[in-house]
């Protein structure tokens, strides 16, 4: 218990005083997960809206197939990330396997199931009751489109929350693809993973304890998005 | 008093647009029928309506008056039958007419963003939409309301939106699902005496309710619909006062007709 007293003292303190070390991993593991979040909603917005408002074959399977994909587990993303990338594989040419880059890969495939399934549903919900009025004032497909994810943009707002809470705690991807290297592709999660193993609590308190900030934090900002868009727009 | 006040205008600016010979009308459908799922709700519908009356169709719920009018707006296609806007296609008409549906469909916008909006889809320059949206909005009373979001209007400023964005391209014809049906009575005079308005500015109406008193106060030519079947189609005077169909003249004596 004391042990670990000193340990949560030590790392409230690292946090206080923007430790070097610890602010290199926050920093890189921000970056990763806002790039990996960035190109996912480039992705899944669009794709989303496609399956909502197309009528294609193999439709309903694919929808089935993209909610469940919101669950995929992260280390088997990984792994396909990584046989990908690896010297053997289709890209390995790239030599992109643990880089950030890779990280930035494995992570948006991660999201882009969670942002195209939610994108589906709220674009759904929202042409069925559009339908008629965009058909009655003649309004084209592109501008439909537009019209309907800008009139669902607080809920897409939440799905993108939802694809980086999901992005910035996951471990088993990025463990993977990126490898763990000490300043180049050491995030919060791995760390804390090799620290706790090595017995370094400290650092690896002070990781967790920002990592569930920014978990409350991003929870109350859907949160607030949401009260925002019922007050406004009901 | 909406009575007094649909009595007191003017019967009508009969189709001052029709005169220029680019008007919609008539309206002709040529024995339509319309089977969803092979279950038939309008049957053998022939109807021709030219001049710049307010016709209002009447009936029961169930009767199929608010397909009748997606039907003829192009929204559905009838199952047999042609439908023509002088000699137009109903698909191709539908530019020149704005449609209100009984459930307001807002946008989750402004006031004046949910008018701009049909503006910009008809093809209106950025820098042209202001001036007009103010005037539509100016037109419904809902000026003072421009910035405010669309959803959380009453009811019945909902509806008078409707109506303003259904007018700003100053469509030849107004068709209007049941405007007022699910509005109290000051919001229902308030639709009424907006869409009398819009009717004396020169847009032909069509409108469906299945209340009696409101087709007293606007109609002044009446269709009377009933299970899928047009059973009459008088002038508004002679069908109150002497109805030549039975189910109708029962329905206007107030009672339930099966």
């Amino acid at each position: 218990m004391a042990d670990f007293q000193t340990a949560l003292l030590t790392a409230i303190e690292l946090v206080i005083r923007l430790d070097p070390d610890l602010m290199e991993i926050v920093w890189l593991s921000l970056r990763i997960s806002l790039l990996a979040v960035l190109f996912a909603a480039l992705i899944g917005l669009p794709l989303g809206a496609a399956i909502a408002l197309w009528r294609f074959p193999g439709r309903r399977v694919l929808i089935v197939l993209l909610n469940a994909a919101m669950g995929l587990p992260p280390v088997v993303v990984g792994l396909v990330v990584y046989l990908l990338l690896s010297r053997a594989g289709p890209l390995g040419h790239a030599g992109l396997l643990f880089t950030p880059t890779a990280m930035v890969i494995a992570q948006c495939i991660l999201v882009i199931p969670i942002i195209a399934a939610l994108t589906r549903q709220t674009v759904t919900d929202l042409h069925e009751e559009y339908d008629e009025y965009l058909r009655s004032i003649g309004c084209g497909a592109l501008r439909s489109i537009s019209t309907l994810l800008w009139d669902g943009r607080f809920r897409l707002l939440t799905a993108i929350l939802a694809g980086f809470g999901r992005a910035i705690a996951e471990v088993g991807a990025v463990l993977i693809v990126g490898g763990n290297i000490q300043h180049v592709t050491r995030v919060m999660t791995t760390t804390i993973a090799l620290e706790t193993s090595k017995g370094n609590l400290a650092l690896a308190l002070g990781l967790g304890l920002i990592l569930i900030t920014l978990a409350v934090a991003v929870n109350a900002t859907a949160t607030a998005v949401s009260d925002t868009a019922r007050r406004h727009h009901g | 008093m909406a009575d007094g006040l649909a009595r007191t205008l003017p019967a009508a600016a009969p189709a001052q647009r029709g005169s220029t010979g680019d008007s919609l009308l008539p309206l002709v459908l040529d024995r339509i029928c319309y089977s969803p799922d092979g279950k038939t709700v309008l049957n053998d519908i022939n109807l021709e309506l030219s001049h710049g009356l307010r016709t209002v169709i009447l009936g029961p719920n169930g009767a199929g008056k608010s397909l009748l009018l997606r039907l003829c707006h192009g929204l559905l296609k009838p199952t047999s039958g042609r439908i023509s806007w002088a000699g137009k296609s109903a698909a191709l008409a539908a530019a020149r007419q704005g449609m209100v549906f009984q459930r307001p469909v807002l946008l989750r916008r402004k006031v004046a963003d949910n008018i701009a909006h049909v503006l910009a889809a008809k093809g209106v320059r950025r820098k042209d939409r202001d001036a007009l949206v103010l005037t539509s909005l100016e037109n419904a009373g809902l000026a003072h309301l421009a910035d405010r979001p669309a959803r959380t209007l009453s009811g019945g400023e909902q509806q008078r939106l409707t109506i303003a964005r259904a007018c700003v391209c100053d469509p030849d014809v107004l068709l209007l699902d049941e405007p007022s049906a699910s509005l109290d009575p000051a919001a229902a005079r308030a639709v009424e005496e907006l869409i009398v308005r819009i009717h004396a500015s020169g847009t032909r109406i069509i409108m469906t309710t299945h209340d009696i008193a409101q087709a007293r106060r606007l109609a002044e030519e009446v269709i009377f619909l009933h299970h899928g079947r047009l059973l009459e189609h008088s002038p508004a005077e002679a069908f109150f006062t002497a109805p030549r169909d039975p189910a109708a003249a029962r329905f206007i004596r107030g009672e339930l007709i099966d």
